[in-house]
């Protein structure tokens, strides 16, 4: 088992991440710098938040241009899993590889807190060892969440069961309080809650850890 | 070649910044102001043979990375010199 973590210059959740694989399934993973250019054929792809280029000119918009981006665009493509937490999703919708944008909060503020979010299906791996019945406390931290996407777009992701995760109590403006979604194919997932920041009693809980599970083969 | 690159939010994307921004601006006793959008504008200066070339590629900078195409809109305005 080989977990990639692309680190970009501003990520800030890339060791948080590595924790959380060593802890839930105990392999070491790899960091790949961004300037790199071979992605050494992992498992599967973390790109972890933070605040990639200092967020200029749109969250996560010059990231896409990183070497490594090529390879991690080839192995979603080919099927491989890619998981987009944070900055990472925003990331993730900037290159197209996820529909919709990822806005300035509603309330404009920064948004720090633990939200209560509802699984809505299990059809990836990273979904698959979740819970659909239970509500899962993970945290929030982001200032660019509130996700967006015209209705079209909307009435695409709801028919294909792309909504993965929704928000019981949306924090920041998004349409349909949505918190995470996949790609058609269910190789590709993005969400802004933090899953890697609660996978140990320790740090005050393991709702996150089903994200992380279900990379076992 | 001068050029300014204006990007907008598409209409019917919510603007909660410039909503904030009206709304101080109502504070201050600019009673008349109905709704305020706020938006980028790039200033650019490149080399390009003529006014068509130069807007062409303008075009292609904006929407492979000035503006995102799922929220914004842009416009393009090009002056000699």
């Amino acid at each position: 088992m080989k977990i990639a973590i692309i680190v970009f210059p501003g990520s800030n959740c890339d060791r948080d991440c590595g924790r959380a694989v060593q802890n839930v399934l105990g392999v070491e993973p790899q960091y790949i710098w961004h300037k790199d250019h071979d992605l050494q054929s992992p498992d599967a792809v973390i790109i972890p938040g933070g605040f990639s280029y200092g967020d200029y000119l749109r969250c996560g918009s010059i990231a896409q241009f990183s070497p490594i981006m090529n390879q991690v665009l080839d192995f979603a493509k080919k099927g491989g899993s890619v998981l987009g937490i944070c900055n990472g999703f925003q990331i993730l919708t900037e290159c197209g590889l996820l529909p919709g944008a990822l806005m300035r909060n509603k309330s404009l503020h920064f948004i720090c807190d633990t939200v209560e979010l509802k699984l809505q299906n299990q059809k990836s791996v990273f979904t698959k060892k979740g819970d659909v019945q239970k509500t899962h406390r993970i945290p929030i931290a982001h200032m660019d969440g509130n996700y967006f996407i015209d209705e079209n777009g909307l009435k695409k992701l709801q028919d294909n069961d792309q909504i993965v995760l929704r928000y019981q109590h949306n924090p920041n403006g998004s349409v349909d309080n949505i918190a995470g979604i996949q790609n058609k194919e269910g190789n590709v997932l993005g969400m802004m809650p933090h899953p890697e920041r609660v996978c140990d009693d320790l740090l005050g809980g393991t709702d996150g850890r089903f994200v992380f599970e279900g990379l076992v083969a | 070649m001068k050029a300014q690159v204006i990007v907008k939010l598409k209409q019917g994307v919510l603007d909660p910044q410039g909503v904030a921004i009206g709304k101080s601006l109502s504070t201050l006793g600019f009673q008349g102001v109905n709704s305020v959008r706020q938006g980028k504008i790039f200033e650019i200066d490149l080399n390009a043979s003529d006014e068509k070339s130069a807007k062409d590629e303008l075009q292609k900078m904006s929407e492979k990375l000035l503006a995102n195409p799922v929220i914004e809109d842009f416009e393009i305005k090009v002056s000699a010199s």
